[in-house]
């Protein structure tokens, strides 16, 4: 490790801010790369650890690189990996809301708007897909994840029911 | 425009209520957070309609950075200026990350218990089923017309199944899509 972690932390991660289009899943393999090889600052079952324990706990999947900073510098370095990974996309997207509000009259921005909604929309399906993909090893995860569609299409119930009921068959089906 | 007749008809929205929104969208985040952001901010508060929050998520995701957190941004100003802005922000990634570092040490002791890992593996197949019908319930509500619904189909096939790089998927497909936008709205 070097003497200036924090400064390393803070260049690396708003770095990858600037390149992660699509969201932090588009960069997580440079996350990686930076964090093993680049910067040594993790053993791969390290990260590997770090990225399940971001998997496991609630919040946007950026967090991994929060996860990063912590390991590295305690609570200083988890502050500052976390505003480097969100400070220069966060400033992009505080000047393109304003130029929204300035034009929201103008037809090519409506244009932008209308046509990037469907997109998002194949996206998210996209990374529901692949993450189903994943995750869905047996019938009973498969059954889970269908189950949970139908539960958030149909019902406007609290979706923390369906989190409880899949963690709570997979429970139970592992100790049978 | 539909978002001026909102702002109308609606109180405004104060920073707080942004960073208590935006913090339950986080702590409720299993497994990713916007179907919580959807969920908290069309269906519970009202704030946005499915249409809106396509949209807002669609600019989300053509600048860099995290979907969500930009969505936070970019709504928060909208409504609450650089204050909301803040707040938005930091609801979603505070209260997160502070559960984060509570459990980081139980994780550490109890991550690897056979049942721990089963239970978080039903919940993650959840949390994908959720990401799934929140894509659902909102092509539902786009009225997009053909084209733009080829956009988002050809969106899911690049991304999801052939599993082309993000960055490709979003920058070969937004001009096309936005094109198609301009030609429906042009009499």
């Amino acid at each position: 490790m070097r003497d200036e972690p924090l400064g390393d932390l803070a260049a690396t991660f708003a770095l990858l801010s600037l390149i992660a289009i699509g969201g932090a899943n588009a960069v997580m393999p440079d996350i990686e790369r930076q964090s093993v090889e680049v910067h040594r600052w993790l053993t791969p079952q390290g990260f590997a650890d770090l990225f399940a324990l971001a998997q496991a706990a609630p919040g946007p999947n950026v967090m991994i690189a929060s996860l990063v900073g912590y390991h590295v510098a305690g609570l200083a370095g988890l502050l500052v990996a976390t505003l480097a990974i969100c400070g220069p996309s966060c400033l992009l997207a505080y000047g393109l809301a304003g130029v929204v509000q300035r034009y929201r009259a103008s037809p090519w921005l409506k244009a932008v708007r209308s046509g990037l909604a469907p997109l998002a929309v194949g996206l998210i399906a996209a990374s529901g897909l692949v993450m189903a993909r994943s995750v869905d090893r047996d019938l009973l995860h498969g059954l889970v994840t269908v189950a949970t569609a139908g539960f958030t299409i149909w019902t406007t119930r609290n979706p923390l029911w369906a989190l409880a009921a899949g963690g709570a068959a997979a429970g139970i089906a592992a100790a049978l | 425009m539909q978002d001026e007749a909102e702002a109308k008809s609606a109180p405004p929205i104060t920073p707080l209520q942004l960073f208590l929104a935006f913090g339950k969208a986080g702590l409720c985040g299993f497994g990713g957070v916007a179907p919580w952001a959807h969920r908290i901010l069309v269906e519970e508060r009202r704030w946005l309609d499915d249409k809106a929050y396509a949209e807002l998520l669609g600019l989300g995701q053509i600048l860099p950075g995290p979907n969500v957190v930009n969505l936070s941004i970019m709504f928060g100003r909208r409504v609450a200026g650089p204050a909301g802005a803040l707040a938005a922000f930091a609801g979603l990634m505070g209260p997160p990350l502070v559960v984060l570092v509570a459990i980081g040490s139980l994780y550490q002791s109890y991550g690897g218990h056979p049942t721990v890992q089963a239970v978080l593996g039903g919940m993650s197949a959840a949390a994908a089923g959720l990401v799934l019908g929140m894509a659902v319930k909102l092509a539902r509500k786009l009225e997009a017309g053909p084209l733009l619904a080829g956009a988002g189909v050809l969106a899911f096939l690049g991304a999801g199944v052939l599993r082309w790089p993000l960055i490709l998927v979003v920058l070969g497909l937004a001009p096309l899509a936005i094109a198609a936008a301009r030609r429906r709205h042009t009499p």
